[in-house]
C-alpha cells in the first residue's frame, strides 16, 4: 500500500552532525556559483538596452519561451505517458523490443534531428522535391507545413525529449503495487477509471520530474530554436550579448529566466508539500501482462511504433545515409582520438556529477531545513541554463582565481601558476557537475524515496551512523535508480556542445564539437559521421538504463 | 607541519606549470576558423618552420570572452575570428596588440587591415546577391539599396538578423549613408521577404532554386561549397541561380574578413607574428580560394578557376573596423524593422 506520511521523523531530525550540513551547504554554493555570477550583474545599469528590448523584441521572446515550453509540456506527456503504460500492462507483438527502442531518441542531440528533418522536409528537401514531381505541383500551389516554425521546434524538442517522462512514469507505473491496482477493479473502476484515478496520481512525482527534466532542457535549447530562426530567451541572451554587445543586460535576461524556473520548481514543490509518497507494501507480486488482441493489439503498437519511427529511426537513417556516403575520409586515426576523448569525459563527468548529488540528496533528506532545501535546488538549476552561459558563469570566478593566484604566487615566490583551474579540464568537468547535477540528483531522490524513514529510524536505532545507513541500507535499494543517475549524465556529456566549446584546452575535441563545425558550416553530409557516432555510442547506456528500469520493478518484488 | 607541505605541493605545481608555458618552440591559437578550414594551413605551417601549434575552435564571441577573463595568463598568442566587427571589439577590449613588419605590410592592403596594426585581414569573404536564372534578369538588379523597392516585394531570402553577416552588411550600409536611411532600407527589405528568415546561407540559395524566392544574398564560399557538393540535390539548387554585384557603380559589393589579431599578452610573440606572415603568404592566400572559395586579401594572388568564372568585382573599401563599431547599431535597426 502507498500511505502518505510526514517527510520527517524523529530519529533523523535528532542527530545533525555540523559538518556535514556545512559541507551541503558549501558545495551546493560552489556548484550554484555560475547562478551567483549570473544574478551579480543584475544591478549593473543597463537601462537604454532594456528599453530598446522592451520596445521591440521582448514580448517575442516571452511569448515564443513560452509557447514553446507549454507545447513541449503537451507533447512529452502524450508521447510518454501512454507508451509508459501500455509497456508496463499490455502483452503485444514487440513489446520487450519497445520496452528499451522507446528510449532510443534520448541519444539524438536536439539540434542534429533539427537538421535532419529540415534536410528531409525542407521546400528543397526530397520530400517536397517527390511531392512536386508527382503531382506536378509549383511553388505556391500547395500548402506544406513549415518545418522550421514555433510547430516545428516543439515537435522536434518533444520527440527527443519525452523519453525522460517515459523513463520516469514507466518505473513508476512498475513499482506501483498490483494489490492495489485490483483493489480498485474490485471496488468496480474499469480500467480507464483506474488509470486516471489511482495509477496517475499516484505517478504524479515521476511524471512531474520527468516533464521538468524535458521543460528545463528546453528552455535551455539554443541550436535548434536558432536554426530555426525563433526568437526565444535563450537566443535573445545571445543577440543582446554579442550582437548588442551587452553583457549586463544579457545577464539580466538570463537571470529573469533563471527566476522564472525557480519559481516553477518552488511551484511544484509546494504543490505536493503535503505529501510524500513511500512504499510500504511487502505484498508485491509481479504484474501479470494483459494480452491484447484484434484491432487493440494493433493500434498499441502503431502507439509505440510512432514515437519510436519519427524520434529515432528517420534521424537516425538520415545520418547512417549521409555518413555511408564519406565514412572514408572521415574515419581515421584522429576521428578515433575524438571518440577517446568524448567517452573519458562523458564517464568521468557521470561519476563526479553522481557523487555530488548523492552527497547533497542525501544531505536534503537528513537535514531538511530551508537553508539546506534552497542551496540543493539552486545548485540543481543548472540544467535549465544555456550551456554557454553556464560556461562564461565557470569561467570568470575561476580565471579571477587562478590570477589571484598566480598574482600572490609571483610576488612572493617570483613563479608563475598560470591558469591552474580554468586553463584545465578540471573547469570543464565543474561545469558538466553544474549542467547535469539536476538530472543527477532527480534520479538520487527518486531512489531516495523508496527508502522508508522506517528504514532510516531503524537502522538508526541498531546505532549506524548516517553513513553506515547511507552504506548498508539506502545504497543497495537505490542501486537502480544511481545507475539511472550515470547513464543520463553519460549520455547528456556526450551530446553536450556549447559549455564543451568554450571551456575545453588546446587540441581537445569531443564528437559534439565535430558535428557541431562541420553541421555549423552547413556542411550536413560531413556532419554525420560524427554525429552518428554520438547516437551509436549513446544507445548503449540507453539500452542498459531501459534494463535497469524494467529490473527496478522486479527488485521490489524481493522483501526487504 | 601541513602548511609546509601545502606550501610545496603548491611550489611542485607552480614549477611545473610554469615549465610547460616555457617549453618548445609553439604558438597558441584561439581560432573561430572551423578546425577542417583552419588545420590543413598550420600544418604546413608547422613542417616548414618546426614550430608546434596549439588550437582551441569555438565561437568569436566566447573565445574573446575566455581570452579576456584569462586576462594576463592567458596562454593565447593569436586570435582568429571570421569577421572584422569581432576584430575591432577584441581591440576596444584590451586583448591585442599592434604589430608592424613588412611582411604584413605589404601582404594586407590597408582597407583591410586595423590602421595600426591590432589586427590584419587574412581572407576576404564577399556577401553577393544571387538570383535565378529563369526569372530573374541581371539587369533587374541594381544594389543593396534596390532590394528595399516594392517591385522585390515577397522575392527575397535572407537568413535571420542574428547573423554576424547580416548584421555587418547592415553596419557598412550606416557607415556609408547613416542610421536613417538603413533603417528606412531595413524595413523596406523586412516587407519584400518571401518567408520569416530561417535557416543557413546554403539555405536560402536552395529556397531560391526550389521557386520559394527569386533572390537570395549569401556568402560566395557557401555558394562555392554547394557547386562542388557531393550531394547531387545541392549541387542542381546551386547551378539555378547566378551571382550578381551589387552596388558596381558606387560604393562596391559589401566585404567582410577573416582576419588574426596578436593578444595584449602573447607569450609567443616572434612565433606568432611569424605564424601571421606565413597566412598572409601568396601560397596560403591561394589556399583559401581552392578550398573554400574565399579571395586572396592580397593583391596578385592567382584565383581559382571557379573564382574566376563568377568575375572580377568592385568592393566596398570601407575599411573594416567601421563594422565593429557600428555593430550593435545594426541590430537594433533590425529589431526596430522586425527582422526576425
Amino acid at each position: 500500500m502507498e500511505v502518505a506520511v510526514k517527510p520527517e521523523s524523529a530519529a533523523i531530525r535528532k542527530h545533525r552532525p555540523g559538518f556535514w550540513q556545512a559541507g551541503v551547504l558549501l558545495s551546493a554554493l560552489l556548484l550554484a556559483l555560475p547562478v551567483i555570477v549570473v544574478f551579480s550583474f543584475v544591478f549593473v545599469p543597463a537601462g537604454e538596452v532594456w528599453r530598446h528590448l522592451v520596445d521591440t523584441v521582448l514580448a517575442d521572446y516571452l511569448s515564443n519561451s513560452l509557447l514553446l515550453v507549454v507545447g513541449v509540456a503537451i507533447g512529452v506527456l502524450l508521447l510518454g505517458i501512454p507508451t509508459a503504460w501500455v509497456t508496463t500492462v499490455y502483452e503485444f507483438p514487440g513489446r520487450r523490443l519497445f520496452e528499451w527502442a522507446l528510449l532510443l531518441p534520448l541519444a539524438i542531440p536536439a539540434y542534429i534531428i533539427a537538421y535532419t528533418y529540415t534536410g528531409l522536409l525542407d521546400f528543397s528537401g526530397p520530400v517536397q522535391m517527390l511531392l512536386r514531381s508527382v503531382f506536378g505541383w509549383t511553388a505556391g500551389e500547395y500548402a506544406f507545413p513549415e518545418v522550421r516554425s514555433l510547430g516545428g521546434a516543439v515537435l522536434m524538442l518533444s520527440l527527443v525529449l519525452y523519453p525522460y517522462v517515459y523513463m520516469m512514469s514507466r518505473a513508476s507505473f512498475l513499482s506501483q503495487s498490483l494489490s492495489m491496482l485490483e483493489a480498485g477493479r474490485v471496488l468496480g473502476a474499469g480500467p480507464w477509471r483506474v488509470f486516471f484515478k489511482l495509477t496517475l496520481p499516484l505517478a504524479r512525482p515521476a511524471v512531474v520530474t520527468g516533464v521538468s527534466l524535458a521543460l528545463m532542457e528546453t528552455l535551455a535549447d539554443y541550436g535548434t530554436v536558432q536554426y530555426f530562426g525563433i526568437a526565444t530567451f535563450t537566443t535573445g541572451i545571445f543577440r543582446t550579448w554579442f550582437g548588442l554587445n551587452d553583457s549586463a543586460a544579457a545577464a539580466q535576461l538570463a537571470a529573469l529566466l533563471m527566476s522564472f524556473v525557480f519559481v516553477l520548481i518552488l511551484l511544484e514543490q509546494h504543490s505536493r508539500r503535503r505529501l510524500r509518497f513511500f512504499q510500504t507494501s511487502g505484498r508485491y507480486r509481479h504484474l501479470q501482462r494483459h494480452r491484447l488482441y484484434g484491432y487493440r493489439k494493433w493500434s498499441v503498437v502503431l502507439l509505440c511504433l510512432l514515437p519510436l519511427t519519427f524520434g529515432f529511426l528517420i534521424p537516425a537513417g538520415q545520418l547512417l545515409v549521409w555518413a555511408l556516403s564519406i565514412a572514408e575520409e572521415t574515419l581515421d586515426q584522429r576521428f578515433f582520438l575524438l571518440v577517446g576523448h568524448t567517452l573519458m569525459l562523458a564517464v568521468t563527468a557521470a561519476l563526479i556529477t553522481l557523487t555530488l548529488a548523492l552527497f547533497l540528496g542525501y544531505g536534503r533528506r537528513l537535514f531538511p531545513s530551508r537553508r539546506v532545501n534552497f542551496a540543493v535546488r539552486l545548485s540543481a538549476m543548472g540544467y535549465a541554463i544555456p550551456g554557454t552561459v553556464i560556461a562564461v558563469g565557470v569561467m570568470l570566478p575561476f580565471a579571477w582565481l587562478d590570477n589571484r593566484i598566480d598574482d600572490a604566487m609571483r610576488e612572493f615566490f617570483g613563479l608563475s601558476t598560470g591558469l591552474m583551474f580554468s586553463g584545465t579540464l578540471f573547469i570543464l568537468l565543474f561545469a558538466y557537475a553544474v549542467r547535469f547535477l539536476a538530472v543527477s540528483v532527480q534520479s538520487v531522490e527518486s531512489g531516495l524515496a523508496r527508502v522508508t524513514p522506517n528504514m532510516d529510524d531503524a537502522a538508526r536505532s541498531l546505532g549506524y551512523s548516517p553513513g553506515r545507513v547511507l552504506m548498508k541500507v539506502h545504497l543497495p535499494i537505490m542501486r537502480g535508480a544511481l545507475f539511472s543517475a550515470l547513464l543520463l549524465v553519460f549520455v547528456d556529456v556526450l551530446k553536450e556542445l556549447p559549455a564543451t566549446l568554450i571551456l575545453r584546452p588546446f587540441n581537445f575535441n569531443t564528437l559534439a564539437v565535430r558535428a557541431y563545425e562541420l553541421a555549423s558550416d552547413e556542411r550536413l553530409a560531413d556532419s554525420s559521421v560524427a554525429a552518428l557516432t554520438i547516437v551509436a555510442v549513446g544507445v548503449i547506456p540507453v539500452i542498459l538504463l531501459s534494463r535497469a528500469v524494467s529490473r527496478s520493478g522486479v527488485r521490489d518484488a524481493t522483501p526487504t | 607541519m601541513a602548511f609546509k607541505s601545502a606550501v610545496s605541493t603548491a611550489l611542485v605545481v607552480a614549477v611545473l606549470a610554469s615549465t610547460t608555458v616555457l617549453a618548445s618552440e609553439e604558438v597558441n591559437l584561439y581560432s573561430a576558423r572551423k578546425e577542417e578550414l583552419i588545420k590543413p594551413l598550420l600544418d604546413r605551417f608547422s613542417d616548414q618552420t618546426g614550430i608546434t601549434i596549439n588550437l582551441v575552435t569555438g565561437d568569436a564571441d566566447a573565445l574573446l570572452q575566455r581570452l579576456q577573463s584569462e586576462g594576463r595568463n592567458s596562454p593565447a598568442d593569436l586570435l582568429i575570428t571570421t569577421d572584422a566587427g569581432r576584430l575591432h571589439r577584441a581591440m576596444e577590449a584590451g586583448v591585442t596588440q599592434a604589430v608592424t613588419s613588412d611582411a604584413l605590410l605589404q601582404g594586407v592592403p590597408a582597407a583591410y587591415r586595423e590602421p595600426n596594426g591590432h589586427w590584419y585581414g587574412l581572407s576576404l569573404r564577399a556577401r553577393p546577391i544571387f538570383y535565378v536564372k529563369e526569372k530573374v534578369s541581371p539587369t533587374e538588379l541594381s544594389s543593396y539599396e534596390d532590394l528595399a523597392d516594392p517591385k522585390w516585394a515577397g522575392r527575397i531570402c535572407i537568413r535571420s538578423s542574428g547573423n554576424i553577416y547580416n548584421q555587418s552588411l547592415v553596419a557598412s550600409m550606416i557607415a556609408h549613408s547613416g542610421e536613417q536611411k538603413s533603417e528606412q532600407w531595413a524595413a523596406g527589405l523586412v516587407k519584400n521577404l518571401a518567408r520569416s528568415p530561417k535557416g543557413g546561407d546554403r539555405d536560402q540559395i536552395k529556397a531560391a532554386a526550389a521557386g520559394e524566392c527569386d533572390i537570395a544574398v549569401a556568402n560566395t564560399y557557401y555558394y562555392g561549397g554547394m557547386l562542388n557538393s557531393n550531394d547531387e540535390a545541392e549541387h542542381q539548387a546551386a547551378a539555378k541561380v547566378a551571382i550578381f554585384w551589387p552596388n558596381q557603380s558606387d560604393r562596391g559589393t559589401h566585404v567582410n574578413v577573416s582576419g588574426a589579431a596578436l593578444t595584449a599578452h602573447a607569450r609567443n610573440r616572434d612565433n606568432a607574428v611569424k605564424l601571421m606572415e606565413f597566412l598572409v603568404q601568396p601560397e596560403s592566400q591561394s589556399w583559401y580560394a581552392e578550398v573554400n572559395y574565399e579571395y586572396p586579401v592580397r593583391d596578385g594572388v592567382a584565383w581559382s578557376d571557379l573564382l574566376q568564372q563568377w568575375g572580377r568585382f568592385k568592393s566596398d573599401n570601407l575599411n573594416l573596423s567601421q563594422l565593429g563599431k557600428y555593430n550593435s547599431q545594426a541590430v537594433m535597426i533590425m529589431d526596430r524593422a522586425g527582422w526576425k
